[in-house]
């Protein structure tokens, strides 16, 4: 009989011996759990064997690297973590964009806003180009995947999970698909490292300190650290980070840290790249049978459904004809004072001119500050805060309340 | 268990053999002709039929169904059948499947204990780690055949009440319908094995009481339990580690490329989970005192 069947055997083995031996087997289901946690604790701090050895390099050098980077093929996979500190942005698109929702109702598929979703929570996407014609983007969601492909001109937009398609050419005004889609996001949507590099260095100025800091490992590739962050105080942002392939020079991740420290505000990652050429497949798209499909031209047709993002530009436009717009300070603590046309801002506490409640309701969103200017409203996310003051004007930057407070009282 | 075997002059090793296969056949037998496992099964088959005609009734008259709500790939039914397969393996995975391997597994030692017959079969001279390990193979069979006939029930009825050609990845791209119907078998076997580690679990709770009962409530309501921690966000934390966390992941399969993460964490996680629970089950019943 098998050795391990002493359960039947022992049976005269005196009380003890047969307890020492029932609890020994319970240590074979403990080990297994303890080699299975050190197994899940320790395969990645092993797996990530450290910096790795680079020549070094000058911040210079780095961004020529990027600049001249010509990788036109590749695929990979890219995580985005997003924490602005705000509330999900898919049920405010709506507010954020007035006649998003009327768009939305026509097509989910419409690139506007499932781009908007990017901008809270953790999102993986995939990618893949092949050169300046063919490019690929798609959000893997559960079960369901949302798909931009750009192919010679085509563009097309699938939502697996509702079985739309989207269809533009790209000569038109609307979304262009892949890169190009990518450059005209709604602003403040990170899309690829690139894109996220490319604006972080255009604001390199004598306000900024470049620096190559450190090496690390990337989507299993070596890279180089560029480190930028703000010279100026008051800047809500800490830090940007971005991990340069150090072969190719392509933007391989994109860490933005706020300065009050905590978890990044943005982070946008390679988690898998690949530089060889993409599977042709992947970038052609015929819309499946039954699936409904809505042409760009039929979004616009639609009288006041005529492109929630155009409205919105037109309104930023708008914006910028403003008498009132002034830009005070520069570089990394710019605020912006913006004159709400129509006088008083925020009505004060106690004038009747809003009930009670949502009266509390504001004032529990903001936090009321009083200086030089008088006194307003301070609205904070992690990144952006800004300040409404009670005789109708808003600053507004990527600065902490204090200078805020400070530029308001300066502007007096 | 047939006495030729025993007599049989074969070697002492293939003996052996033949005596754990004989045990195994005789579990199978007897897990998949109770009344009770073929009423599991005929519920399971009814799901399909139940999603495909509801579909069919809704858009009788041409039009798709409205919006992306409800369960993943309801909306591609209509214009493919074969993802009635797909559909109905994420409807049933979530709850229904799990508890019918809930039942089958809780049932299988304490069944036995409760009715007086385990002490019968160790009399027999398997051993008894042996007839765990028969008992295991016969729950993981019963998972393999409760995935299969949701499959096969919905390709059935999605061929009956749908066109079927080819088929379009929830990537955008399309593929062949015979590939279609390979990603549809290997779904079925992923989604199989994604029961794997609760089986292990409803084994384990099986050999800890002496009434079936009480083991398929138990098994069952860790199931519930361990459902619900997996939707709360606050314990976002051990999330990755709770066996239901990546059953849904079989969708990835459907993706152009397939994108292999999840699914093989998934399946090392089932792994982990049957290696734990399936040696505490064998440390367990190798030391009671079988009394019933």
């Amino acid at each position: 009989m098998a050795p391990n069947d002493s359960a039947e055997t022992t049976g005269e083995a005196t009380g003890t011996v047969v307890v020492r031996r029932k609890a020994a087997r319970y240590i074979v289901p403990v080990a297994v759990a303890g080699v299975a946690a050190a197994t899940i604790g320790l395969v990645p701090a092993l797996a990530d064997s450290g910096d790795p050895q680079l020549p070094k390099i000058t911040a210079q050098e780095l961004i020529e690297r990027i600049a001249a980077s010509d990788e036109q093929q590749l695929s990979g996979t890219v995580k985005i973590s997003t924490d602005l500190g705000i509330p999900s942005f898919g049920g405010l698109t709506d507010s954020f964009l007035p006649g998003a929702g009327a768009a939305d109702s026509t097509s989910s598929a419409a690139p506007d806003t499932k781009l908007m979703e990017l901008a809270s929570g953790t999102h993986t996407l995939r990618v893949a180009a092949d050169g300046p014609d063919k490019q690929r983007l798609s959000i893997l969601g559960e079960g369901s995947e949302y798909s931009l492909i750009h192919n010679a001109g085509e563009v097309w937009a699938y939502d697996s999970a509702s079985n739309e398609a989207y269809h533009a050419q790209s000569g038109q005004a609307g979304p262009k698909g892949g890169k190009a889609e990518e450059r005209t996001a709604p602003e403040g949507v990170p899309t690829t490292p690139k894109a996220l590099a490319e604006e972080a260095l255009a604001a390199v100025g004598d306000t900024t300190s470049v620096t190559v800091d450190g090496t690390a490992q990337v989507a299993g590739r070596d890279a180089y650290q560029l480190l930028i962050k703000p010279k100026q105080s008051g800047s809500t942002i800490g830090s940007i980070r971005v991990a340069v392939d150090a072969r190719n020079g392509v933007p391989l991740k994109f860490t933005l840290a706020p300065s009050s420290g905590g978890k990044a505000a943005i982070d946008a990652g390679f988690t898998k790249v690949d530089f060889s050429k993409p599977d042709a497949s992947s970038f052609s798209f015929t819309p499946p049978k039954g699936a409904k499909v809505t042409e760009a031209e039929e979004l616009k047709a639609g009288a006041e459904k005529d492109g929630a993002a155009d409205k919105a530009h037109e309104d930023l436009s708008a914006l910028e004809d403003f008498r009132g717009l002034n830009v005070i300070g520069e570089g990394w603590s710019a605020v912006a004072e913006i004159d709400i046309p129509g006088g008083s801002g925020l009505p004060a506490g106690g004038s009747g001119d809003v009930p009670a409640q949502a009266q509390q309701f504001l004032d529990a969103l903001g936090d009321k500050v009083t200086g030089d200017f008088g006194s307003g409203t301070v609205f904070k996310t992690r990144l952006v805060n800004a300040l409404m003051t009670d005789d109708g004007k808003v600053y507004i930057g990527a600065v902490t309340k204090d200078a805020l407070v400070k530029a308001a009282d300066t502007a007096k | 268990m047939s006495q030729a075997e025993s007599v049989a002059a074969a070697p002492r090793v293939p003996r052996r053999a033949l005596w754990t296969l004989g045990i195994l056949r005789s579990e199978l037998t007897m897990t998949l002709r109770r009344g009770r496992t073929l009423a599991l099964l005929a519920v399971l088959a009814a799901v399909p039929v139940l999603v495909g005609i509801a579909v069919r009734i809704e858009t009788g008259d041409g039009s798709g169904p409205g919006g992306g709500g409800g369960p993943a790939f309801l909306a591609q039914i209509t214009n493919n059948g074969l993802f009635l397969v797909f559909a109905a393996l994420s409807a049933t995975l979530p709850v229904f499947l799990p508890m019918a391997v809930g039942v089958v597994a809780g049932d299988s030692v304490a069944g036995e204990a409760s009715g007086g017959t385990l002490r019968y079969l160790l009399v027999a001279p398997a051993g008894r780690t042996r007839l765990l390990v028969a008992k295991y193979a016969s729950v993981l069979v019963f998972c393999l055949v409760a995935t299969a006939v949701v499959a096969v029930s919905a390709l059935a009825v999605g061929a009956a009440l749908f066109p079927v050609g080819e088929v379009t990845t929830i990537s955008g791209t399309r593929i062949g319908f015979g590939e279609g119907l390979l990603r549809a078998g290997l779904i079925a076997v992923v989604v199989a094995a994604s029961l794997t580690g609760f089986a292990a679990l409803g084994l384990f709770v099986s050999t800890l009481t002496d009434s079936g009962i009480a083991a398929m409530a138990a098994t069952v309501g860790v199931l519930i339990t361990v459902q619900i921690l997996d939707t709360m966000p606050q314990l976002e934390g051990i999330h990755p580690y709770l066996f239901p966390h990546y059953w849904l992941s079989f969708t990835d399969l459907l993706r152009d490329p397939v994108r292999w993460d999840e699914i093989v964490g998934n399946l090392g996680l089932q792994a982990v989970y049957a290696a734990v629970f399936g040696s505490a089950a064998w440390a367990r019943f190798t030391t009671r005192d079988i009394t019933v």
